[in-house]
């Protein structure tokens, strides 16, 4: 292994990261332009992961969570954060070892740091999609989610894909000793003109929980849902499943949206997600169908 | 003889999993080689995160050698019967086969003698089968192979006195080798026996055995705690799930900021358990948790663990902050708010039954009428019952759901013990019971705590989900077991009867046994004196009855729910070693008050138990024998006979006149103490019976030539029969 002075920074991490799995024949690809909750929904894994063709990517994804936002107050939650995601399809037999790997090149040494593999199922009801696999833990703190991906949109996946995500804000905060997010560096500490996480995205959490929770017209958006939705209906129908797929994310989002304003009851949830669940499946579908 | 030793290594199998699997490979292995003729005494299991295998000593080199006779078709059979019999039998020509002759005739006969196959060969076979139907909870593919394994699947490491035996199960490496700890020692190890496999992994940094690594956490964690003076909160459940994280147990004795201890202790023990998988500490003088955590780490860090200490103390401070934003935030306000209620009219319950609020409702009009049997305070229950669903919106029980009830309680007495920020007393301090029923009374709740209830409404909130289960602890509080028993009562009769989700012997989705059975548990802890089905009427009175709401089995689902609990209490009178026939005689007597079944029960066990009782039985049986005889020929005693009076003027012989006066005597007692519920004394009354009853079948022949004294003295029988009847039907007594 090359010899690399650790990470330093937010962006070093991010960077190391992505090097790191260029290395190991990933694509670097850069984050979807449409609002997703996770990293998976990125179509360069929840579509790629169906079909038989091999792939390896790997990329930034931001991930917008409006219930978890906390008006920049709280020093773990945010309503948008980093995830890294890598996908290999078909997952190595030694991808256990390419993941630790990583973690030794983010500057974590295995043998100061106790690392473990704690169980953990992984499901996205929403895009009809299940996994098994762990969360990694660092010193008692999870640093990833490490899936073996088994179904997507309701679907056998084979091969298998091994997805990893990493909680980038998380894993910097742990790898720099900060308790805050905010007080993280982003770019180098030396550089005339440091930058900490909270000078990047400090006001972008206040407003943006304000919106979610407060000034967002839940009439408007639920109608944009029923308009994506039958955008993304419109679009399946035409046999046109990448637009349909964008469409069928705006839904999700806007659903998560809805629900961050408190105006979705139990019940109503259930047939909003079985809603997102059934565009999502067509997606998966259409798109298997043309891979094969 | 030789060793059989198996190790299926694997990425890091589930905590919970692990004992499971290894009970399901010794009994999967040990039937498949028994099956094939291979018996052996000592099977030895093991596993870790990453390995599962056993080792049996002393296995055969081969199964037993096989001889049999087989029958085959008759000689001169047609030629496709005889065909099939070469094949089955294996042999090449009919030539092989003996002719033999019996009564019908001859037939072919096939001996058979087969060498019994070599081990390994078996061995062979029957793993890789063992592996793909392996009844794992959750298993998966990986890569490109269909192979379903809980995680991938490794390396099968097979060997057979010392020698490997390879292994084929869809294209997994099957080597004798193994792995040491990951990160210490992952260079490959060479496999030849148990014993070398086992010390060979502990010098690579691993301890195999499940036993060994517990009780050397245990040692660990005592000795930690014994040097510092403190106590660990023991968590069998945890240390199970411990022992399956680690193949090198290291214990770590952890700080934590001592500000966090204003939280409550169960918050506090539930953040380290469900998120951190950590062991709480308490001082063992105030029994209070004391600020420090054990976590159990994987590995011998290079700087003792001060950094994995330190790492995990952080974790721990961050998942408690969150808690603590959830608890100060709850703080906020009193426990009922309209904001909460409004919540819970929004969660359904159960379609057909409304939502949470018009449980709450149900359960509160139910509670109050249940008062007059449990003894409890009307008004404190009204109270108890508007709160004790509040928690469940709370931020706190959506952190911890298993903490609901325990949060709505600790936030009430909160309430109770200081100012509340909406009675505008702000400042105020102490908390005596006088005044914290007067702050409440300016809360805008709309039935303030009754003066000095807070305790009984504390414990209510809490309790009225107890019991949990068959370990947990039972309601003692009248006002908890009143709220406790219109909970369940609710949950019951309205899932059974109006939502028409009536268990099944499979399924029971809704946890309706548990009710059950929980409310038998809590009604006889605390001798309530409740008939069950009239508790069960007013529970569905609180349903609307009238609009077809009930399901087509309406009105016999009313009587199957009082049969389930029923039910429960004779598997709970069963699992107290009391006898089921003794069970069953008592609620023959059609009884549905539990308190008094149970006394019953009990009075009749003690009696037949003594020389009387048993003598009384055998005397029952007797009477009952003869008067059915004399039934059955159709010369037994009519309606009119039954409800006449014994003639005194036709007891001849002194035995029966004896007889007579002793049931006279003890009738009028046994009933008496039966109305007074003392069925000691009711039995100790049917006791004296026993000797004149005895006298008679000596010395008085029932069938006497007159007909007028053979009625008399059946009617005498069946006087002592009925007498018996007063305290069980002794015709369901086995003896």
């Amino acid at each position: 292994m090359t010899n690399r002075p650790p990470p330093r920074c937010f962006q070093d991490v991010i960077l190391t990261l992505q090097n790191y799995w260029a290395e190991q024949g990933c694509a670097i690809l850069q984050p979807y332009d449409e609002q997703v909750g996770a990293g998976t929904l990125h179509p360069a894994t929840t579509l790629r992961a169906l079909g038989p063709k091999p792939w390896r990517a790997a990329y930034v994804q931001p991930s917008r969570r409006p219930k978890d936002g906390r008006y920049g107050e709280n020093p773990n939650r945010l309503q948008h954060y980093y995830q890294f995601q890598v996908i290999l399809k078909p997952n190595p037999p030694d991808l256990q070892q390419l993941y630790l790997n990583s973690l030794v090149r983010i500057g974590i040494d295995p043998l100061l740091h106790d690392i473990r593999f704690v169980e953990d199922d992984w499901e996205n009801p929403t895009v009809g999609a299940w996994g098994l696999g762990w969360e990694v833990w660092c010193d008692g703190m999870e640093v990833s989610q490490y899936t073996y991906f088994q179904q997507v949109g309701g679907l056998d996946v084979r091969p298998v894909s091994g997805e990893l995500t990493y909680g980038l804000e998380r894993l910097a905060m742990y790898v720099f000793g900060v308790d805050r997010v905010y007080d993280l560096p982003f770019n180098d500490p030396d550089s005339p003109y440091p930058l900490s996480y909270g000078d990047v995205f400090l006001e972008n959490e206040k407003q943006q929980s304000r919106f979610n929770f407060d000034l967002s017209d839940s009439e408007m958006v639920l109608r944009w849902f029923g308009d994506a939705e039958t955008q993304a209906k419109r679009l399946l129908d035409a046999k046109c499943v990448l637009p349909a797929f964008d469409y069928t994310l705006k839904a999700s989002h806007l659903f998560n949206l809805l629900d961050a304003r408190g105006v979705v009851s139990p019940t109503e949830r259930q047939s909003f997600i079985a809603r997102v669940r059934d565009l999502a499946k067509g997606c998966a579908q259409q798109w298997a169908e043309s891979q094969s | 003889m030789p060793q059989l030793f198996i190790e299926l290594f694997s990425e890091e199998i589930p905590a919970r999993m692990q004992k499971r699997a290894e009970d399901d490979l010794a009994r999967m292995l040990r039937e498949k080689l028994n099956a094939r003729g291979l018996a052996f005494a000592q099977l030895q299991t093991f596993s870790t995160p990453r390995r599962l295998g056993l080792c049996i000593e002393d296995c055969p080199d081969k199964a037993a050698d096989v001889n049999e006779e087989r029958k085959g078709p008759r000689v001169g059979a047609p030629e496709q019967a005889i065909q099939g019999f070469l094949k089955s039998a294996g042999l090449a020509s009919i030539d092989q086969a003996e002719v033999v002759e019996d009564k019908k005739g001859a037939f072919y006969v096939a001996r058979i003698e087969r060498a019994g196959r070599a081990t390994p060969e078996i061995v062979q076979e029957v793993l890789p089968e063992i592996i793909r139907s392996f009844p794992w909870p959750k298993s998966m593919r990986s890569g490109e192979s269909d192979l379903q394994w809980v995680r991938p699947l490794h390396n099968i490491c097979c060997t057979f006195d010392k020698r490997p035996v390879k292994i084929d199960v869809a294209g997994v490496p099957s080597e004798a080798k193994t792995w040491g700890h990951r990160f210490h020692d992952p260079a490959p190890i060479a496999v030849t026996s148990f014993e070398k496999w086992d010390s060979d992994l502990r010098s690579a940094k691993v301890v195999p055995f499940r036993a060994d690594r517990r009780s050397y956490i245990e040692g660990c964690i005592e000795d930690e705690c014994a040097s510092r003076g403190l106590e660990w909160v023991r968590d069998e459940g945890l240390l199970e799930e411990v022992v399956g994280l680690v193949e090198w147990p290291r214990v770590i004795f952890g700080d934590m900021d001592p500000a966090f201890l204003d939280l409550p202790g169960e918050v506090i023990r539930l953040s380290m358990r469900t998120h951190q998988k950590y062991f709480a500490v308490r001082d063992p003088k105030t029994g209070k948790l004391a600020p420090h955590f054990i976590a159990v780490a994987n590995v011998d860090a290079k700087d003792g663990g001060r950094a994995i200490a330190a790492g995990n103390a952080r974790v721990l401070s961050a998942r408690l902050n969150d808690a603590r934003f959830f608890w100060d935030t709850d703080k906020k306000t009193p426990l009922f708010t309209e904001e909460r209620k409004a919540k819970l009219e929004k969660i359904v319950f159960h379609q057909k039954l409304g939502s949470v609020w018009d449980k709450v409702e149900r359960v509160k009009a139910l509670a109050v009428e249940l008062c007059d049997v449990t003894g409890a305070d009307r008004a404190l229950v009204e109270r108890a019952a508007e709160l004790c669903k509040m928690d469940l919106v709370t931020e706190t029980v959506g952190e911890f759901p298993e903490l609901q009830g325990q949060v709505g309680r600790q936030l009430y007495l909160a309430e109770l013990a200081s100012p509340s920020p909406l009675a505008g007393e702000g400042g105020v301090g102490g908390a005596s019971g006088a005044s914290s029923a007067k702050r409440a009374a300016v809360t805008p709740t709309p039935n303030p705590a009754p003066q000095g209830g807070g305790e009984s409404i504390a414990a209510a909130i809490e309790d009225h989900y107890r019991p949990l289960g068959p370990n947990d602890r039972v309601p003692e509080d009248k006002v908890a077991v009143t709220l406790s028993l219109a909970d369940k009562l609710d949950t019951l009769v309205g899932l059974w009867i109006i939502a028409g989700e009536k268990p099944t012997g499979s399924s029971d989705a809704f946890g309706l046994r548990r009710a059950a059975l929980g409310s038998v548990r809590t009604i006889l802890s605390n001798a309530v004196r409740v008939e069950m089905a009239r508790a069960i009427d007013k529970a569905l009175d609180q349903f609307d009855r009238t609009e077809g709401n009930l399901i087509a089995a309406g009105v016999n689902a009313l009587s199957d729910v009082q049969e389930f609990f029923a039910d429960r209490l004779k598997v709970q009178l069963r699992d107290q070693g009391k006898r089921h026939d003794l069970v069953d005689a008592v609620f023959a007597l059609g009884d549905d008050d539990l308190v008094r079944i149970v006394a019953r029960v009990e009075a009749l066990d003690a009696f037949l138990k003594t020389e009387d009782g048993a003598n009384l039985l055998a005397g029952y049986k007797r009477a009952a024998n003869i008067l059915a005889a004399e039934e059955k020929k159709g010369k037994g005693l009519s309606e009119a006979d039954l409800a006449s009076p014994i003639d005194a003027k036709l007891l001849g012989e002194p035995a029966e006149k004896a007889l007579h006066e002793a049931l006279e005597k003890a009738l009028p007692a046994a009933r008496a103490a039966v109305e007074k519920e003392e069925f000691g004394q009711a039995m100790k009354a049917l006791a004296g019976l026993r000797s004149p009853v005895d006298a008679f079948f000596d010395k008085v022949l029932v069938n006497a030539p007159e007909e007028q004294v053979r009625r008399n003295r059946l009617l005498l029988l069946s006087r002592f029969r009925e007498a018996l009847s007063a305290v069980a039907d002794f015709s369901k007594i086995e003896g």
